[in-house]
């Protein structure tokens, strides 16, 4: 177990004179709440979790302890904390945690909580890691909140801030003022004493603000209030998106510093060791400094990433064998089939079990089957793997892009021994995050690298290394039984599947009314290492259940939209969302031939979100052309900014259901890059219209990965619509080959 | 050395021929808005203008720089900063997500609209083709392609 330290912990520098800083208490249903007891038990002792900063020259900075990575967290949680705060938005900007526990530890910001008394600040490491797994797992904490944390975030802890900031000001205020305080008010970034006529920038009172004793619950607005959440201001991150400046992981540069780089290349069966390598061909090639035999991967260290790649090319690897070296796909596939059948029709771990399946499936009046199948999926984001680290003294600074910072942290202190005080983790933009980089192999690798020689080093993976190493979307085979009553509702719903991960719940149909449900894992292994892909077990799920969902309404001779409706009675938003994109599709009117639309509905952290696709097959092949969208996420802080999570989450998932499959051979992976791993591109955009229903101000639902879900089957429904022909098996693309 | 222009001002750059124009102008010259994404010239991320075509700088060895104007997304504004109607309509759209794709997909829609001032969808379609972005963006690109040709407003 590595020691924390209180050294390093003070003089960030962050705090500077005449600053205001806000730290925010823990609510009660927040996860850390647990911690609580452990670190904070007195009833007035507070933890903080989030910040603002009120500088003398009238900045408003919001410390937002999530990355950026294009779901829009960083504007949105600011608007959210200057909403509370009454800020003028031009004065706002955002800054990312330090991604350290020193600045956490508010030591500096003691002055502003009661009764501090906080030494070990362990608490920190899987508080920060929830919240960044949380965030990432939902995209878009902004307008989120799937799980409690993040609606702490947001929700709770960004207003919370900027509620306790903004009395902290009026109470300094009317000090000066000589005036009650409750007859001060706020707009705009002032503060305003109307009888008298005085009024103040919120900088100017804000080190006065600071002695004021933080206020533990301040009152939040009503929804009906709100000027700046609901508004679609623009992202504080775009400008510098636009113009090269803005940098990223692999951009990282260490002042003062030269950096070598580095290519890896890890064994492709999982397991495997590198057994032995040849690498005197590379050994005389150009710029090489180093080569590497770090036994679970091959780095080749040279003067630019070029000839350190190039190098690793013309090395000769060989690799330990694993019991895996003969798996394929169709292999795998068969494993499935195996569990599933050994499984039977009531056999595995039960999920639900309402009613009695089975029982009602052999009574019913027609009886369904299907197997439904996906492949394993690779992120791919834009951004290939990479991670700076500098590694002397006895410590070691990263400079990457992470979903997760501190638990990178622990797991770089852990490879190199060394106590989590001396691992900095430096922060920069994500080209891409969708789970990925909630792995902290990378980052580890690159560490191992730089203590081995010594100096500054920039490892960046190839694209071949990025999807041959990913952590994937699990390949899964789902069955299904189902029966119907003399009217075709749906009396028995029986459904098994090899892969259950994240979140709880996705295999779920509970909105639909069927009355007996039997739902069970059957698990198998399989065989590549899992990982979270936007929206994780949903992706899987939501295709094979609204695929289903839709076999059963053809079945009984109806209208898909209509079917579902009706099976939603128990479930008013579900079906308020459902009949809201039938409105917008003009579901029902009359399509030119060989086109045909397709419905689909998923429920998917806190956000309903029911999706049509539009398929035109003229040549042979689906071509989707149109896509609407309607979603409820309880309330939406930024109108475009969800529209464009709506549509990022359409085209991801586009993508994977058209074309995304990662295949085995010789159990290793057969992809490599953008020819055979492919990705949607311009001329095969659909044109996308997303509504959205505020429909509970309360409780906030995601918005970076509900819209991927429901497109799958949209898609695939549609095609049946238009051919008769079901898709049982993703991607489709291989069906029309 | 290749004697080369970049964004306006004449470079000697001292590099062995094969190596990618990408990795001279990131790690030699310190110009990281051109990125990285497959090396294999599939993805768009690393466009440049050479002597005004756009060309996969992930694929293109410095030696073809010789004698050769170089644009990056460094050098896509004005001389005198005014950003270019493009980078303009990219923020008035609010097309970036990650922001990764970006500066590639902003050449290869600059070098569209010189030769092709009010481009149709066709147009759009074949010029951006090449630029992948996971994020997802391609409406949005489509949109500011077209408010920057003067077809359309942003919202329209
Ligand atoms: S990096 Fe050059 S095209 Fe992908
Ligand atoms: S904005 Fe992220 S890849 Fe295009």
């Amino acid at each position: 177990m590595n020691k924390w330290s209180r050294r390093g912990f003070i003089g960030a520098g962050l705090l500077t004179g005449g600053a205001l800083v806000v730290g925010v208490a823990i609510r009660p249903g927040n996860p850390i709440e647990k911690l609580k007891g452990d670190v904070a038990p007195g009833a007035d002792e507070q933890l903080i979790n989030a910040w603002v900063k009120i500088g003398p020259d009238h900045r408003i900075t919001a410390i937002v302890p999530h990355c950026e990575m294009g779901q829009g967290a960083h504007t949105a949680l600011a608007q959210m904390l200057a909403e509370e705060l009454d800020a003028d938005w031009a004065d706002v900007s955002v800054m990312q945690a330090p991604a350290n526990g020193a600045y956490v530890v508010p030591d500096a910001a003691r002055a502003f909580v009661a009764a501090w008394s906080v030494d070990a600040p362990n608490w920190l490491e899987p508080t920060y890691n929830g919240l960044f797994t949380q965030i990432s797992k939902l995209g878009d904490v902004m307008i989120t909140g799937g799980s409690s944390s993040v609606r702490s975030t947001g929700q709770h802890t960004m207003r919370i801030a900027g509620a306790a900031a903004r009395q902290m000001l009026i109470a300094a205020a009317a000090e000066t003022w000589q005036v009650p305080a409750a007859d001060i008010t706020t707009e705009n970034g002032k503060l305003v004493h109307k009888a008298s006529g005085k009024s103040a920038r919120f900088g100017d009172f804000a080190e006065a603000a600071s002695k004021q004793a933080m206020p533990q619950t301040p009152p939040l607005k009503d929804a009906a209030a709100y000027k700046l959440i609901g508004k679609s201001v623009a992202r504080l991150d775009i400008p510098a998106k636009v113009n090269g400046t803005a940098q990223f992981g692999i951009d990282a540069q260490i002042p003062g510093q030269k950096l070598v780089y580095a290519a890896v290349k890890a064994p492709p069966v999982p397991g495997a060791k590198v057994a032995s390598m040849n690498a005197d061909a590379a050994r005389s090639m150009i710029g090489i400094t180093k080569i590497l035999n770090m036994k679970d991967f091959v780095a080749v260290v040279a003067d630019s990433y070029w000839h350190a790649q190039q190098a690793l090319n013309a090395i000769d690897i060989s690799y330990t064998s694993t019991d895996g070296d003969a798996l394929d796909s169709a292999g795998l596939g068969a494993r499935f089939k195996k569990a599933l059948d050994k499984a039977g029709d009531t056999g595995g771990k039960a999920l639900a079990d309402e009613g009695d399946a089975p029982a009602a499936f052999k009574a019913a009046a027609k009886q369904l089957k299907a197997d439904y199948q996906v492949p394993f999926v690779a992120h791919a984001a834009m951004e290939p793997l990479n991670c700076t680290a500098w590694v002397r003294d006895g410590q070691c600074d990263i400079w990457t892009s992470t979903q997760v910072p501190l638990m990178a942290r622990s797991a770089v202190a852990k490879a190199l021994d060394l106590d989590h005080d001396r691992v900095t983790v430096h922060q920069l933009y994500l080209g891409g995050g969708f789970g990925r980089r909630l792995e902290t192999d990378y980052t580890v690798q690159a560490a191992r690298i730089a203590k081995d020689i010594g100096q500054p080093v920039k490892m960046i993976w190839s694209r071949e290394e990025d999807i041959r190493q990913d952590f994937y979307r699990p390949a899964d085979i789902s069955r299904f039984s189902a029966g119907l009553d003399a009217k075709g509702k749906p009396i028995s719903w029986n459904n098994a599947f090899t892969q259950l991960n994240d979140p709880a719940g996705a295999w779920d149909v509970a909105h639909y009314d069927i009355p007996n449900r039997l739902i069970r894992h059957a698990e198998a292994d399989m065989h590549l290492r899992f990982g979270s892909l936007r929206s994780v077990d949903h992706s899987q799920q939501g295709f094979f259940i609204e695929s289903f969902i839709d076999e059963l309404a053809h079945e009984a001779g109806q209208d898909p939209f209509a079917y579902r409706r009706d099976l939603l009675g128990a479930s008013p938003r579900h079906k308020a969302v459902l009949e809201q994109v039938a409105r917008m599709a003009n579901w029902g009117e009359k399509l030119p031939p060989q086109t045909a639309r397709g419905i689909a509905l998923v429920k998917s952290f806190g956000t309903i979100v029911a999706e049509i696709a539009e398929v035109d097959m003229r040549d042979g092949k689906p071509r989707v052309t149109k896509v609407w969208c309607c979603a409820d996420a309880g309330y939406v802080v930024n109108p475009d900014g969800f529209a464009a999570q709506m549509e990022g989450g359409i085209i991801y998932g586009l993508t994977t259901a058209l074309y995304s499959g990662i295949t085995l051979t010789q159990g290793g992976v057969t992809q490599s890059n953008f020819h055979d791993y492919q990705m949607l591109r311009m001329p095969d955009a659909p044109e996308i219209k997303t509504s959205f229903i505020n429909a509970d101000s309360k409780t906030l639902g995601g918005a970076g990965e509900p819209g991927l879900p429901p497109i799958a089957p949209a898609v695939t429904n549609a095609i049946f619509a238009a051919t008769g022909k079901r898709i049982r098996a993703l991607p489709i693309l291989q069906h029309f080959a | 050395m290749i004697q080369t222009t970049i964004n306006g001002t004449p470079r000697q750059i001292d590099t062995d021929p094969g190596t990618p124009l990408l990795w001279v102008l990131r790690e030699q010259l310190g110009l990281t808005g051109t990125k990285f994404g497959c090396g294999v010239a599939q993805c768009g991320a690393c466009t440049i203008h050479l002597d005004g075509q756009p060309v996969r700088s992930c694929s293109t060895p410095a030696s073809e720089a010789e004698g050769k104007k170089i644009t990056t997304i460094e050098g896509l504004a004005g001389a005198d900063g005014t950003p270019h109607p493009l980078q303009k309509a990219w923020v008035e759209a609010q097309v970036p997500q990650c922001g990764y794709c970006q500066s590639g997909q902003l050449m290869s829609a600059a070098a569209l609209l010189r030769d092709t001032p009010r481009p149709s969808d066709a147009q759009i379609n074949a010029a951006m083709a090449g630029n992948i972005c996971r994020c997802g963006t391609y409406e949005r690109i489509r949109k500011a392609i077209k408010a920057a040709s003067g077809q359309t407003s942003v919202e329209g």
